[in-house]
């Protein structure tokens, strides 16, 4: 298996990493919870087919200390919106998990012709009172793998020191991501996404894990009831919140069925 | 030495398997434990004990500010500090304090404050913390990634409703206010004195140097355990060229005095192993949400290993480490000074050696501790310890104290007579 070619690009003064693998079309995938300290599988099944092109968002992983300027919601869309373009990404299909899925809806309301093809997978930006989704903050760290993924040591495995890494930066990075996501989602998540969804007209993947232990998978219903566009749901069984790291080849081959 | 009395005011009747049946003291304990006619009687009996410390002698009174908290019933520190006002004459009243980012618009805490300080007659100590996470971005839902920019723009707001004279408009990244001006003025020009309750980080260190603040440490875990935090800010204040001033530095410490020490441990143990067992049972998951500490706090932790001296910290290690533990293992530590009034004396002594702080924080009340047995101790320490401790550091002079109105421009206030029946 081999990386990802590297580039950065500058978003409001910080240097923000993005990985591009294989060949073909164009397609975008914004990453979850936590974000991608390191290239996964997931990304080579996608890359076999296609040009994946990996965008990281503002504080986590490879978007350095980004979220610490962004104060509202709009800066946050704003400045996916930016990376987006800087990736070359305008216009092609896009794929987004849990924190990535919500801005890559926000970006397919918002900006309609940005996004050809949509894959949300377990997106943050709801609340159901009744409902709730799991409070993925108030946590003790040997939790965390356990509500992220269906199989805690793939959550580890992601988050674990490679070899050579630096010891004080790279626990500090990863806890980066964390307050990244609660820059912005905190205390509920709920970014009225709800509201906007009507606005989305690109045919639209709903992909739910079903053992997601954060976001209640009867959110899928809630979310396909309000797009404009065509739309499907698909549930990815043995999977947790992050479903594309527990279930790589099955959530690759739906994304790329549905964007092909 | 200043001594200074320090109610926590925490409810005194968990249950005794609160440990055991109950996650966390703080933000998610049950409404069941609660009994509102009881805690009618807390509270009444807190105010008392905090008047009678007054009465005591000692050298301030103190209340601070928690949310949904089982060991700390007060809300709003600011309501028991205007009571206190008007229920003492001469004593200094310390609230410490108000969690600036929590106050929307953030001048409310200037107006308040500039109440309790006009009403006072210039008696205010105010307290500025960050707060806790468990108060602030859990129980109250401030966001952990903004809350010390919101933080130290809060405070340079209330600064500027202070000492401003026009009304002005403040045009801040999180508060935005067309007309500041707040009504009324404090007493103490240009404003009362500032004190910061903090954990070991050492950006508050730098802040309180350079704002010429009281760097106040808060540990419930006593001056052995606070060594390691009081030696850094020390070492950062010579490096930063300040004067050892004691002064500049307060520190809490549970205190338990009786006439032999058999006698202490006989009757503070209950209220002793209340308070570390039950109050400060917290569950971990609140402690510390990712963006509270700074990434300058979190380097200097993983590269140092040293002791972690946060406040969320100390409460994870104490719940970690004293699980189980008993008034000996409080005792060996030192999260107690306790015995006869030279034993309580020859500690503080070593206390104030070690850790240099001219401010002593007493919390003489603690856990389940009733009024009899606290007014006890407040007497007792008062009496026989106090006058001992008092010429410590006589030869600073302490720039950080309230400088209330002359006596003679004060407002007579009446005895308090019950109504006739």
């Amino acid at each position: 298996m081999s990386g990802p070619e590297v580039s950065t690009v500058d978003i409001n003064g910080f240097p923000t990493r993005i990985w591009r693998k294989g060949s073909g079309a164009p397609l975008g995938f914004l990453a979850g919870f936590g974000g991608l300290p390191r290239w996964v599988p997931f990304l080579d099944r996608l890359a076999e087919h296609r040009t994946v092109i990996v965008p990281s968002l503002p504080g986590f992983p490879g978007g350095d200390r980004g979220h610490s300027v962004l104060d509202s919601h709009l800066d946050w869309v704003l400045a996916v919106r930016q990376t987006l373009l800087a990736a070359g990404l305008d216009g092609a299909d896009l794929a987004g998990s849990s924190v990535g899925a919500s801005f890559a809806a926000e970006m397919a309301a918002i900006w309609p012709t940005s996004v050809r093809r949509l894959v949300l997978s377990a997106p943050f930006g709801l609340f159901d009172e009744g409902d709730p989704p799991t409070d993925p903050w108030a946590q003790r760290a040997d939790r965390v793998g356990g509500l992220m993924c269906a199989d805690p040591e793939r959550w580890a495995a992601l988050k674990a020191m490679p070899e050579g890494a630096h010891s004080v930066e790279w626990p500090i990075e990863q806890t980066r991501a964390t307050e990244a996501a609660a820059r912005i989602f905190w205390p509920l998540g709920n970014m009225r996404l709800e509201r906007r969804l009507p606005l989305v007209t690109a045919p639209t993947l709903i992909l739910w894990g079903e053992q997601d232990r954060i976001m209640p998978p009867s959110y899928a219903g809630r979310i396909a009831a309000r797009l404009a566009g065509p739309h499907e749901i698909r549930m990815i069984p043995g999977a947790g919140h992050l479903a594309e790291l527990d279930r790589p080849d099955e959530v690759a081959s739906a994304i790329l069925s549905w964007t092909g | 030495m200043k001594l200074m009395w320090f109610h926590l005011m925490p409810y005194t009747e968990l249950p005794e398997d609160f440990r055991e049946r109950h996650p966390s003291v703080w933000v998610d304990i049950h409404s069941s434990l609660f009994d509102p006619k009881r805690a009618h009687r807390m509270y009444n009996d807190f105010m008392d004990e905090l008047e009678y410390a007054a009465d005591c002698g000692y050298d301030a009174i103190c209340v601070n500010e928690h949310h949904s908290n089982g060991y700390g019933l007060m809300p709003s520190p600011n309501l028991i500090a205007s009571a206190l006002a008007r229920r003492t004459s001469q004593v200094p009243i310390c609230v410490m304090g108000n969690s600036l980012a929590l106050y929307n618009p953030p001048p409310r805490v200037a107006e308040e404050f500039a109440m309790l300080d006009v009403i006072s007659g210039g008696r205010l100590i105010a307290g500025f913390p960050v707060g806790t996470p468990m108060d602030t971005c859990f129980a109250y839902g401030q966001n952990p990634s903004m809350l010390r920019e919101r933080y130290l723009e809060a405070h340079d707001l209330v600064i500027k409703a202070w000492t401003e004279q026009d009304t002005f408009a403040f045009n801040g990244r999180f508060n935005q206010q067309r007309y500041v001006n707040i009504w009324p003025r404090p007493v103490q020009q240009p404003h009362p004195p500032i004190w910061i309750p903090g954990g070991g980080s050492v950006e508050t260190w730098q802040w309180c140097a350079e704002m010429d603040y009281v760097y106040c440490y808060l540990s419930y875990y006593g001056y052995k355990a606070g060594k390691a935090t009081m030696d850094g800010f020390w070492a950062e204040m010579d490096r930063l060229g300040k004067d050892r001033n004691p002064y500049r530095a307060g520190f809490a410490q549970v205190v338990a005095v009786a006439e032999s020490r058999q006698q202490a441990i006989d009757l503070y143990t209950e209220p002793a192993e209340y308070f570390f067992n039950r109050c400060l049972h917290v569950d971990p998951r609140f402690a510390s949400p990712a963006g509270y500490s700074t990434e300058a706090t979190q380097r200097a932790g993983l590269e140092s290993m040293v002791k972690k001296a946060a406040n969320a910290q100390s409460l994870i290690m104490g719940d970690k480490t004293n699980r189980g533990m008993t008034m000996a293992d409080f005792v060996d530590r030192g999260y107690v000074v306790i015995g006869s009034p030279d034993e309580v004396v020859e500690q503080l002594n070593a206390l104030a050696d070690d850790l240099n702080v001219g401010h002593l924080m007493l919390l003489m009340q603690f856990g389940s501790m009733g009024k009899e047995l606290t007014q006890y101790n407040t007497r007792l320490f008062a009496e026989k310890v106090m006058p001992r401790m008092r010429t410590r550091f006589a030869e600073w002079e302490d720039r950080w104290w309230p400088k209330p109105m002359a006596e003679a421009e004060r407002a007579t206030i009446p005895a308090f007579r019950q109504a006739a029946e």
